[in-house]
């Protein structure tokens, strides 16, 4: 576990960086002459400010959260969550996308399908994750592993933190748009229970396509938007520089999307994001699973394939006259 | 009665008349060929029009006449929606549906402009409600339900009014058991409704799911431009997908695949006859031909209900031997 050192602090943390450290410098002399006073009542200031900034963090402030290098990705939160990992590899026709990983675990002696888009922290790992960027073979390994769980009865649950899915020439050539359309079709008939969770970015169509689900969850402190703030700006504002006011614009933070109808629930995070405590925020990521689980094995398959049409089908906001 | 109706009528009185002629002729192959009035009028529309690809000057009724394909380069210009379907489907035989869906703006979107104005700007310069109209029309005396893209309005983007349009088209499809023809024209999905507008992808797949379990006909057609979440979503579900000769079609548009992967895209990249040569729809129809294509897809997708030899040579090519047919 991560101690509040060894995090990278972003640039709205500065000022508490600065301030815990003038704590620590005053503890050190208070140690020799005793005056604890100040320490303390900087210790509350500490906080202050602390419970002032978490609280009220601005879109643009939750998208740098949600894009923090040290930020859970889907195979640390798979690592928690289950004392098993069998990784699949492969869309069985060309490539193994390591942008889109997916395999079997295990919850409460039950077998799930675990998918999710996978970041790396470093150049390396980004070489072979593609920033989780997936190409066209990886929502294809998606598919496979979507037709698998349905054959074998096993509850699908999908980690999504991606930027969105690669824009690049051979995913073109490889059809990206029929990859992710496919997704969103079959998805949508599946009979087994789908619970998707938006741990970091939902970076648009690429997220989606691993995103229809009976229940949507996201972590305290992630996005999800049809396009990121900074493409948006680039659009609307014709300069990325306006990445902030497209943020708000876009309503994309979990407290929106819950009041937009969207999602289904907020899982906490600790103050700052769940990099500061990966194990206590998947605890409260198991809980949500279980309980939406355990809601949605009450019903039949056929009710399952409804429960999830239904709620796609209601999506959208219009006057109808 | 103003001057543009004036000719408006005059055009349907002839379009009348003509009708009753090719009654009394009959039809050919089956197909009735009942012709529109002139879409053109020489009084009404600028003279020329100046080709958008060889910049050809044309004389503006010859080119609508001719579907809006340039006689001297191929390049088939973009139709509104209403000629799209005036040229698609049987002159009369339209009938619209959910043309009173109309856009909401749920996140009260403002960039450099509020979202509300840019809708009723739109509604003026495009003359339609929304980037989608939807119906029920005849394709050569077969009834198909028809949505058809308008680009004019926002780029036809796609946002809650079309995901709701196809989506209540393709249910009421599936209850009237008819094939389903959607005619994509879009930027992608409309930044200005935000996550709502992507949710509009899962629900326009979702209700094809349902068409496709109803196992009825769906083909798409794909015209310039055709990209991002209109792409990834119901434009690439076809059970037949067809492009227009040269229409850009992709997911990632070519300024952003070229500032990511930092190179320079080949010339026909993401044009039709690309996606073709990929392997990605079954084939690239020239407009002049595309009403017989779709009208012929339609009729091999459904006659089979019966054994062989059942259908008293309705077929065209019933009774020919093999060898004739090639
Ligand atoms: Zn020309």
């Amino acid at each position: 576990m991560k101690t509040e050192q060894d995090v990278i602090p972003l640039d709205f943390e500065k000022p508490l960086i600065a301030l815990a450290k003038q704590i620590a410098e005053l503890e050190e002399k208070a140690l020799n002459n005793g005056n604890k006073k100040i320490v303390n009542d900087l210790k509350n200031q500490y906080e202050k400010v602390k419970s002032q900034i978490y609280k009220n963090l601005s879109p643009i402030e939750k998208v740098k959260i949600a894009r923090h290098v040290q930020r859970p990705y889907a195979l640390d939160y798979i690592q928690l969550i289950s004392p098993i990992w069998i990784e699949l590899h492969g869309d069985r026709t060309g490539k193994d996308d390591s942008a889109m990983v997916g395999g079997l675990i295990e919850i409460d002696g039950q077998t799930l399908m675990a998918i999710g888009t996978q970041k790396g922290r470093n150049i390396k790992e980004n070489q072979k994750r593609n920033f989780g960027m997936p190409s066209p073979e990886g929502y294809r390994k998606a598919l496979r592993l979507f037709y698998h769980a349905e054959k074998f009865n096993m509850p699908v649950i999908t980690f999504i933190d991606t930027p969105g899915a690669y824009p690049g020439l051979e995913a073109e050539a490889h059809n990206q748009s029929q990859a992710i359309a496919m997704n969103l079709r079959e998805l949508a008939g599946l009979t087994v229970p789908v619970i998707a969770v938006v741990t970091g970015e939902g970076g648009s169509g690429g997220a989606l396509a691993v995103g229809v689900a009976n229940r949507v969850l996201m972590l305290e402190n992630s996005v999800y938007s049809v396009i990121s703030p900074e493409g948006c700006a680039a659009i609307l504002w014709r300069t990325r520089d306006k990445a902030k006011e497209a943020a708000e614009a876009l309503k994309i933070t979990a407290q929106d999307l819950l009041r937009l109808g969207v999602i289904d629930e907020i899982i906490p995070e600790v103050e700052g994001g769940a990099h500061y405590n990966p194990s206590l925020t998947s605890q409260c990521l198991i809980a949500a699973i279980k309980k939406h689980l355990s809601e949605l094995q009450k019903l039949t398959p056929s009710e399952v394939k409804n429960d999830r049409q239904d709620k796609i089908r209601k999506m959208g906001a219009f006057i109808s006259v | 009665m103003g001057l543009k109706d004036f000719f408006k009528n005059r055009q349907l009185k002839k379009a009348e008349k003509l009708q009753g002629k090719i009654a009394l002729n009959g039809s050919v192959n089956g197909h009735d060929i009942k012709t529109p009035p002139p879409i053109c009028d020489d009084v009404l529309c600028s003279l020329w029009t100046k080709c958008q690809s060889c910049k050809e000057l044309l004389y503006t009724s010859d080119l609508k006449k001719n579907l809006s394909v340039c006689k001297n380069c191929g390049y088939h210009h973009r139709l509104t929606s209403q000629e799209r379907i005036d040229q698609l489907v049987d002159y009369g035989s339209f009938i619209e549906i959910d043309e009173n869906v109309l856009p909401d703006d749920p996140l009260n979107f403002v960039d450099l402009k509020p979202y509300k104005d840019r809708l009723k700007e739109a509604a003026k310069s495009s003359g339609v409600k929304e980037a989608i109209i939807t119906g029920y029309g005849n394709i050569n005396n077969s009834p198909v339900a028809l949505g058809v893209m308008e680009f004019q309005y926002i780029g036809g983007s796609m946002g809650s009014v079309v995901g709701e349009k196809i989506t209540r088209l393709v249910e009421s499809a599936i209850l009237k058991r008819l094939p389903v023809i959607l005619i994509s024209s879009s930027g992608g999905a409309r930044m200005h409704e935000g996550i709502l507008s992507l949710m509009q992808m899962a629900k326009t797949s979702s209700a094809l799911k349902s068409l496709h379990e109803a196992k009825l006909l769906y083909i798409s057609l794909l015209t310039e431009p055709t990209f991002g979440g209109v792409t990834a979503s119901f434009a690439m579900l076809g059970d037949i997908i067809m492009a227009e000769p040269q229409a850009r079609i992709g997911f990632a548009g070519r300024r952003v695949i070229e500032e990511t992967i930092r190179q320079k895209l080949p010339k026909d990249f993401q044009t039709a006859e690309y996606l073709l040569e990929n392997g990605q729809i079954d084939m690239v129809v020239p407009r002049t031909s595309l009403k017989n294509t779709i009208c012929d897809l339609v009729r091999l997708h459904k006659q089979n209900h019966k054994p062989i030899g059942s259908n008293n040579g309705k077929g065209i090519f019933h009774e020919m031997p093999i060898l004739a047919r090639i």
